[in-house]
């Protein structure tokens, strides 16, 4: 479980201070799929990151499995960070490494014997549907492929929190669809608890059973996905969903064309 | 063909010493100009304001010092150190003498193309392998250097290269080289074949080299 009380964040920048966040109060239960909803410059990033603390709250306090980790430093700030997995819009695998490497990559960190880590690498490739292209460089993949890749290397060292930060937006609407099914399964048949964030409200609707919806840094809704929809209490959220059916439109428009 | 193979009956052992004689100040000086820049250039990286480690005062210092050390004409180096160089090789003749103001002045270089290297790693990189828990050291050698090797052996070829034409100018303190012979036979005796014959061996060793970088550089550059 992952409690997140009274967090506030301030970034100090050249041009003043900037208030990213405002008391933030979240729980996620263990097996959750949470998604985190709202505009461009919400916040969203900066709330997910300061769970794994790439991000030090300006005050508030974030506790995970009853542990207070909001001021960890050294090796247990390393030691935690090891055990949440973490994947990126933009997939951020390393290009000089093969994709076998980059799925060893976190086992290479704690240091596990090469075998060991091969055999889980491997392992892990198989089960995101990606066997057979250990020794393919990243920039021979498409970018499901690549984020397929990126899935394998956040599970190597077995996390039981995953965050995702619009891990879809990169990518096509079949291949979104894929990408969403195989965090769905992992989910399910690891009870991975997963951090999700996007803007597409029909990426919360298709995974998420729990979204909550910030806005400048406030979180204004939070609920279940399916009744935070049916029946939005904020305007920030009406707004998300008439944009949302909007940009289907749009889509549906495109495509016809 | 007989104008050749007397020329060389009577040159080529002159010019086979002077090849080796570059080539060993050009290769040590890099390697040991290297062996200063990369961790300076590291440090600058890790220490800048949005690095690793944000570390203000050493981030600055380093960059005066490093800024000072290219700003000296290696011309005038070359003299202004004698005293240094002869506390280090014990002499400020010869190739010994020579590639410690080689090294002196290439260093600050080579720590600002590392540093030039290091800064064009994808920052995203960076941030997914700390989301693994790495540690400082760790993203410095398994990230930061591992992703930007093609970019650095770039740099070792350029340092290299440019290292082979101050080590001509590193003649005048009689460190001997293709530079010396040139400048000697060529401009001092007036043995236009001579200075033309090492003016050749630089421009070829120079292509060799150049070209082994960026051939080597291109190999292992899995990017696309
Ligand atoms: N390191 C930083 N320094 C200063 N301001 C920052 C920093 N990181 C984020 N911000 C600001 O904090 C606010 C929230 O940013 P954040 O990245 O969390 O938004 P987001 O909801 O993830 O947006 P997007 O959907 O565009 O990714 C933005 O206004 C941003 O400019
Ligand atoms: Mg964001």
């Amino acid at each position: 479980m992952i409690e997140i009380k009274d967090l506030n964040k301030v970034f100090e920048g050249r041009g003043g201070s900037h208030h990213a966040l405002r008391d933030v109060n979240l729980t996620i239960e263990d097996g959750d799929i949470f998604g985190i909803i709202g505009q461009s410059g919400a916040g969203k990033s900066t709330l997910v990151r300061c769970i794994n603390l790439l991000e030090r709250p300006t005050s508030g306090s974030i506790v995970i499995d009853g542990k207070d980790i909001t001021d960890y430093q050294g090796r247990d700030l390393l030691d935690l960070r090891a055990g949440i997995g973490m994947i990126f819009q933009h997939f951020s695998l390393f290009q000089q490494r093969t994709v076998l490497q980059n799925v060893m990559f976190p086992l290479e960190l704690r240091k596990e014997p090469k075998a060991k880590r091969e055999a889980r690498a491997r392992e892990l490739l198989e089960a995101v549907g990606m066997a057979g292209y250990e020794e393919r460089y990243p920039s021979e993949l498409s970018g499901g492929q690549q984020q397929r890749v990126a899935i394998a290397r956040a599970l190597a060292n077995d996390p039981k929190i995953m965050l995702c930060d619009e891990a879809t937006s990169a990518l096509d609407t079949r291949t979104t669809v894929a990408i969403l099914n195989l965090l769905k399964e992992i989910n399910e048949k690891l009870g991975v608890t997963m951090v999700v964030i996007t803007h597409s409200l029909a990426v919360a609707q298709k995974i998420c059973n729990r979204v909550a919806v910030i806005d400048y840094g406030e979180v204004v809704e939070e609920g279940r996905t399916v009744e935070v929809f049916a029946n939005p209490q904020s305007s920030v959220t009406r707004e998300l969903i008439e944009h949302d059916t909007l940009s289907a439109v749009v889509d549906v428009k495109k495509e016809a064309e | 063909m007989e104008f050749l193979a007397s020329f060389f009956d009577q040159y080529g052992m002159l010019l086979l010493d002077g090849t080796v004689d570059t080539l060993v100040m050009t290769v040590l000086s890099t390697l040991f100009a290297y062996v200063i820049g990369v961790p300076v250039g590291v440090l600058l990286v890790v220490t800048s304001p949005n690095g690793l480690r944000p570390h203000k005062a050493l981030n600055t210092v380093l960059g005066w010092i490093v800024n000072i050390g290219r700003s000296i004409p290696f011309i005038i180096l070359l003299v202004a150190i004698i005293p240094f160089t002869r506390l280090v090789v014990g002499t400020s003749l010869g190739v010994p003498g020579a590639i410690v103001p080689l090294v002196v002045t290439a260093a600050p270089f080579v720590a600002r193309m590392v540093e030039q290297s290091l800064e064009e790693v994808d920052g995203g990189l960076v941030e997914a392998a700390q989301s693994f828990g790495a540690s400082t050291w760790q993203i410095v050698s398994k990230v930061y250097l591992r992703e930007s090797l093609p970019s650095l052996i770039r740099g070792v070829s350029i340092t290299f290269v440019t290292l082979f034409g101050y080590s001509a100018m590193a003649g005048t303190v009689g460190a001997g080289g293709l530079g010396d012979i040139a400048i000697r036979y060529g401009y001092q005796r007036y043995q236009t074949d001579v200075m033309i014959a090492a003016v050749i061996l630089c421009v070829v060793l120079v292509q060799v080299f150049q070209t082994a970088g960026d051939v080597l550089a291109r190999k292992i550059d899995k990017r696309r």
